[in-house]
């Protein structure tokens, strides 16, 4: 165990948290989640497709509105937002990673890790030196001005982690991570991840890899709507797929 | 100048496409500047031709009476004289600026030396008329009061007689010509209008009066209205004219055909009514043409939001609120319409430049003179900025739809799609 001095402070706490998606058939996807998730966590939420997983992390980065229930982000209550106040606890509070990169395409590297300080108003020359920081940060400086296109699919994600971690957020959402990359490189992208958590990052991970899940400390497991069972993963290294790989 | 920068990127990415958008906005641009020049050199051309006369001049010319009056019968010849004159001064002298007599005396002929012109006009007029019928006296001087009083022998000839008699180029001024047996002092030279073909030379009315015997009779009163300004008020002016004009010369004060009343300044209402008429329509049309480049902004922009549906999910949930994507919408279609707008604006003015250096100096050549029809074919600083507005609004309504339409792209539908 290593020392985490934000282990019993309070990240996000949802209670009793319902959602239905209205039409012709009325689709309850959530029946009543309650998660607490604190500071410091890696915690990965796992289940089949269809279970809710996809919903709740919406409902997590406030992209999703929720019927019922209660959900605090670092002690913020979040419901029913106004698009503007959303906007900015998205941009202030979360990162996002997600299964398909969502890099803007013409945009160079370092102007998509940037994006986020433009929508708080930073200079342009601030924003761009930030960003050169973070893509070094994930490895990526002498790939600063080469378009997605132009990128391999892992340093995609790389480039997106470092947009996520550029306006030092609370938590940090990842969406699959590692869905659209091979093992090889999901490993890497792992590993960009543990370090985060090493370093104090709040992140919430969803997945239908169990490879994936087992790298976190805990682990969600999630069946139609509700959560089936909550799984403490004491130690990583030692997951039935063994230190370092993914399970692909 | 952020906010350009996140557009350069948008409008570079569609380069053909914005391309042909553009060039349907910058051809309804040129069209509304050409229209507009080209309407312009009509009205010009109709002021032009309208020549020297102050457009708010009264005249008024002595008639036959149509009824009897006063123990007089009907059918009598009414002659005007230095009265008329004294009259409008007195009892109107809030609704004038000015007024001036005029005696003429036609068909003679003017000499120096052995060149000749006949066919000659002597007007007789009063240094007012300088500033009544804008007659612009290029050298020498106007015909002043002393002129008058002393009835002097002066005229003033215009530059373009001056070389019909001095072939050689000598300057007339301050010479003596022989007009009808009697020698007459040009005392100034005047700016020919391209309209009249006929040779005038001006003199004090009142040398006109000795000279051809006509007593104090005059042919004409020219009056320049003060405050004329609605079709009312003219009418009263008129009627209260003839009234005055009634007393003097003993006539019926209804008799509309006792002294002849023509009214410029009506005249001149209808004319400017014509012209904006001419104006509007122009701009309708060319409105129009840029309607048509507009949508086709507005469609454009549809598209190209249906298209980045994605771009704007990924936007918003990195922190963009819906204002700012409406901005961005809105601004892009901006800077689209507006670029272009220019492009086809300054083609446009420098079309109606060339329309102006090649057409707008031709006249057209009606034997005894020549008349211009096309006369300063360009649009003004203000029908430019007019244009802006125009293009900065229309850019702004384009924009408004599709910005609408992608600031309301829910975050997650977008990512997923």
């Amino acid at each position: 165990m290593y020392f985490c001095p934000y282990i019993d402070i309070s990240m996000i706490k949802l209670s009793g948290i319902h959602k239905t998606y209205e039409g012709v058939q009325p689709l309850h996807v959530l029946k009543g989640i309650d998660l607490h998730i604190k500071k410091g966590e890696f915690v990965a939420i796992m289940g089949a497709s269809g279970s809710g997983k996809s919903t709740l992390l919406n409902i997590l980065g406030i992209l999703d509105d929720y019927d019922e229930g209660e959900y605090l982000l670092d002690e913020t209550p979040i419901r029913h937002l106004k698009e503007k106040k959303a906007a900015y606890y998205r941009n202030r509070m979360i990162g996002f990673i997600f299964q398909s990169f969502n890099l803007i395409a013409f945009k160079d590297a370092m102007e998509n890790v940037a994006l986020p300080l433009f929508y708080q108003g930073v200079s342009r020359r601030k924003r761009n030196e930030l960003a050169m920081q973070y893509l070094e940060k994930v490895g990526l400086r002498d790939w600063a001005h080469h378009y997605p296109n132009e990128l391999s699919g892992g340093q995609k994600q790389r480039v997106a982690i470092a947009r996520a971690l550029i306006t030092q957020p609370r938590i940090i959402l990842a969406d699959e991570p590692t869905g659209a990359l091979d093992s090889r490189t999901s490993v890497e992208v792992m590993e960009l991840l543990k370090a985060l958590h090493r370093q104090g990052m709040t992140i919430v991970v969803v997945t239908h890899e169990s490879g994936v899940a087992y790298q976190t400390q805990k682990i969600v497991h999630i069946k139609d709507g509700l959560i089936e069972r909550i799984e403490d993963n004491v130690d990583p290294s030692a997951s039935p797929f063994g230190n370092g790989s993914v399970m692909k | 100048m952020d906010l350009l920068y996140e557009i350069w990127g948008s409008v570079m990415r569609n380069k053909m496409r914005t391309l042909a958008t553009g060039i349907a906005v910058a051809s309804g641009l040129f069209l509304l500047i050409v229209l507009q020049g080209a309407g312009n050199g009509i009205i010009h051309t109709f002021d032009r031709n309208r020549g020297g006369f102050s457009f708010d001049a009264i005249h008024v010319w002595g008639g036959w009476t149509s009824r009897a009056y006063d123990g007089m019968e009907r059918g009598r010849r009414i002659v005007l004289d230095n009265r008329a004159e004294d009259m409008v001064n007195l009892r109107f002298p809030a609704e004038t600026k000015g007024v001036t007599s005029i005696i003429s005396q036609s068909g003679l002929t003017v000499s120096y030396g052995t060149e000749y012109l006949a066919s000659v006009e002597l007007e007789g007029i009063h240094p007012r008329y300088a500033d009544m019928a804008s007659l612009k006296i290029v050298r020498g001087r106007m015909i002043h009061d002393l002129d008058v009083a002393e009835r002097r022998k002066v005229i003033l000839l215009s530059e373009k007689r001056e070389k019909e008699l001095s072939p050689r180029g000598k300057s007339l001024l301050n010479e003596y010509l022989l007009l009808d047996g009697k020698y007459f002092l040009v005392v100034g030279l005047y700016e020919d209008d391209q309209m009249s073909s006929q040779t005038t030379l001006y003199t004090p009315y009142t040398t006109v009066q000795t000279l051809y015997g006509r007593g104090t009779a005059i042919d004409e009163l020219m009056i320049s209205g003060k405050g004329l300004d609605t079709e009312q008020k003219n009418e009263l002016f008129e009627t209260r004219l003839r009234q005055g004009l009634g007393k003097i010369h003993t006539f019926h004060p209804e008799d509309q055909s006792a002294v002849w009343i023509w009214n410029q300044a009506r005249d001149n209402e209808q004319m400017n009514r014509a012209s904006s008429i001419l104006q509007i329509s122009l701009w309708i049309l060319g409105m129009l043409t840029l309607i048509s480049g507009v949508v086709g902004v507005s469609n454009i922009m549809l598209i190209s939001v249906k298209e980045r549906t994605r771009e704007f999910g990924i936007r918003k949930a990195l922190g963009a609120t819906p204002w700012n994507i409406i901005r961005m919408i809105i601004f892009e279609s901006i800077v689209i319409t507006g670029t272009f707008g220019y492009v086809g604006m300054f083609a446009g003015v420098a079309f109606c430049s060339y329309m102006d250096a090649s057409v707008g100096n031709r006249t057209l050549d009606i034997g005894v003179d020549k008349l211009q029809y096309f006369v300063d074919p360009t649009v003004d600083i203000s029908t430019c900025l007019w244009a802006t507005l125009v293009m900065i609004v229309s850019g702004a309504v384009a924009g408004f739809f599709p910005a609408h339409k992608a600031s309301s792209v829910k975050p997650i539908e977008a990512l997923r799609a």
